[in-house]
């Protein structure tokens, strides 16, 4: 299968690799997938008493469009407010990396993990 | 450009040299292009002087007599006639027919045909290692089985089955016994007299010789009987017709001769080779060898290494001309049957990836690979939250996943 530049480019250089400490009252940790579906993505954003995402890290257990997608996903909601993180489409990804039909689900996974970490975060939050 | 480093001969080989000289004196002008079934001229006794030498090659290989050689396009073309070819002879016998999970599709989705038509197939399972046992077969043998067929040596895990043993046990029910030995040929001894094989479906591609070429062994004594798929000029004994491919027929027994001179050498280099990789690849934490280590032929090495998926591993390993067990290089999305056949989980089997090296792999190509694997692995694992997991301590098979 040939990948796309955008693809290869963060599989090469993935962005923003790493792990935070989950238990940190600023993090929230989103974890989908399974490893029996040959994908499963960490993500983790810190997030600043004024509601903006200040840093993100992931880690990825998937083929080269899963691991590209995750990466852009944290360059992308640096910044950005917990609102509008919720609001990114599974499609922008996928159009950014030029996936094709069958890497989709790699993109859909990514917009569920920052969903997931955006929830787990909201959660701390209430819980407080 | 450089190329990948070529690691897939379970995938087909390149024609050997030696090979293709004597492909190319059999089809221009000046050559032996004759149609070897033209009995009126010295074109065509020459055409079938070579065809009937390729046939004696072929058949010395496997120990058997020329007579039991059947022409093909391939061992896809040979398990087809092999088992449709019993099964609509035979079908007054019985409709019963004995398989293996882990055979190739060839024979798989041929039974599955044969299921559409009324007859009844059973799937058995390998063990643990990837084996048919013997005994497994004995025990689904029934009145009305009228066919068992188990591969030699298996195209993803290269596990050998014991076929003799088999044989045993068929020869004595009177039921027919059909090997696909694509994977086995030229590199593992058959030995047909030796085995009660009744018939055995050759490739030629997978030994050095030309694509588009194969061989069904039918057997003579006792004697099987075959309902021809291909219908014609009556070639083969009616078994098959079609003009013969006279330089495909050449190149697959210059390979079987090639095959048989130089198999002891090639199998001790190969093994030299093999052992090569796997020092170089000691001392990496959760790597396992997919298959029985013991019973296997020697070129094949299907390695998990856990944590990392096999698609992503196969991005890294590009200098390396690999396959891999992964879903995602299908386009199915669904990992290796034949991996999870064994019992494998699928997060095993899909970080699997098959090497198979041959004739031309050298020691250089073995250490590039190495180096490789090893850069590949420890960089994926660095990016995965599983192997993360792993080294915290955390049973990932206790985890509650999020399915999607």
């Amino acid at each position: 299968m040939a990948y796309s530049e955008q693809v290869i480019d963060h599989y090469e250089n993935p962005r923003n690799v790493g792990k935070m400490n989950d238990s940190d009252e600023n993090v929230g940790t989103g974890m989908v997938g399974a490893p029996a579906c040959g994908d499963v993505m960490r993500l983790q954003i810190k997030v600043s008493d004024e509601g903006i995402i200040e840093d993100a890290k992931f880690k990825t257990y998937g083929c080269g469009s899963a691991i590209a997608s995750s990466s852009l996903v944290t360059e992308w909601v640096k910044g950005m407010s917990l609102d509008e993180a919720q609001e990114l489409k599974n499609t922008t990804i996928a159009e950014e990396l030029a996936l094709p039909p069958v890497k989709i689900h790699c993109s859909v996974l990514a917009e569920d993990a920052i969903k997931a970490a955006v929830a787990d975060y909201k959660e701390k939050r209430a819980k407080k | 450009m450089k190329l990948p480093i070529y690691f897939d001969y379970s995938a087909t080989t390149p024609v050997d040299p030696r090979v293709a000289e004597k492909m190319i004196e059999c089809l221009t002008m000046d050559g032996n292009f004759g149609n070897p079934a033209s009995r009126s001229h010295l074109y065509g006794w020459k055409a079938e002087e070579a065809v009937e030498t390729a046939r004696r090659q072929v058949a010395d290989l496997l120990n058997a007599d020329p007579r039991e050689i059947v022409w093909t396009s391939g061992a896809t073309e040979s398990d087809n006639l092999a088992i449709k070819g019993v099964a609509h002879f035979y079908q007054k016998k019985g409709k019963h027919i004995i398989t293996s999970k882990i055979e190739h599709k060839a024979v798989l989705d041929t039974c599955r045909q044969l299921e559409r038509e009324g007859f009844e197939v059973t799937y058995l399972d390998p063990d643990k290692d990837g084996i048919i046992q013997p005994q497994a077969i004995a025990d689904a043998l029934r009145d009305d089985t009228i066919l068992v067929s188990v591969m030699h040596v298996n195209n993803e895990i290269g596990v050998i089955n014991d076929i003799a043993a088999i044989g045993e046990i068929t020869r004595a029910k009177g039921v027919l016994f059909h090997v696909d030995a694509a994977q086995s040929a030229g590199k593992v001894e058959i030995d047909i007299a030796a085995m009660k094989v009744d018939l055995l479906s050759l490739s030629a591609h997978k030994m050095y010789g030309p694509k588009g070429m194969g061989v069904l062994y039918v057997r003579r004594k006792p004697r099987v009987r075959l309902e021809a798929q291909m219908h014609g000029g009556g070639h083969e004994r009616g078994m098959r017709s079609g003009t013969l491919a006279t330089h495909q027929i050449v190149g697959m027994g210059e390979a079987a001769a090639i095959a048989k001179a130089e198999m002891h050498q090639e199998h001790e280099r190969i093994t030299t080779l093999r052992k090569r990789f796997w020092d170089g690849l000691t001392g990496m934490e959760e790597i396992f060898l997919n298959g029985s280590e013991g019973q296997r032929y020697i070129g094949n090495m299907n390695v998990s290494f856990n944590y990392v998926e096999g698609e992503s591993l196969l991005m890294s390993l590009k200098d390396l001309a690999v396959s891999s067990g992964s879903a995602c290089t299908s386009a199915s999305l669904e990992p290796s049957y034949v991996l999870r056949a064994l019992g494998l989980s699928d997060e095993m089997a899909h970080s699997s990836i098959r090497f198979s090296i041959g004739r031309f792999t050298t020691e250089q190509d073995i250490d590039e690979a190495v180096a490789e694997i090893r850069t590949a692995v420890s960089k994926l694992r660095e990016l995965s939250p599983l192997w993360d997991m792993f080294k915290d301590g955390v049973d990932l098979s206790k985890v509650e996943w999020v399915h999607h």
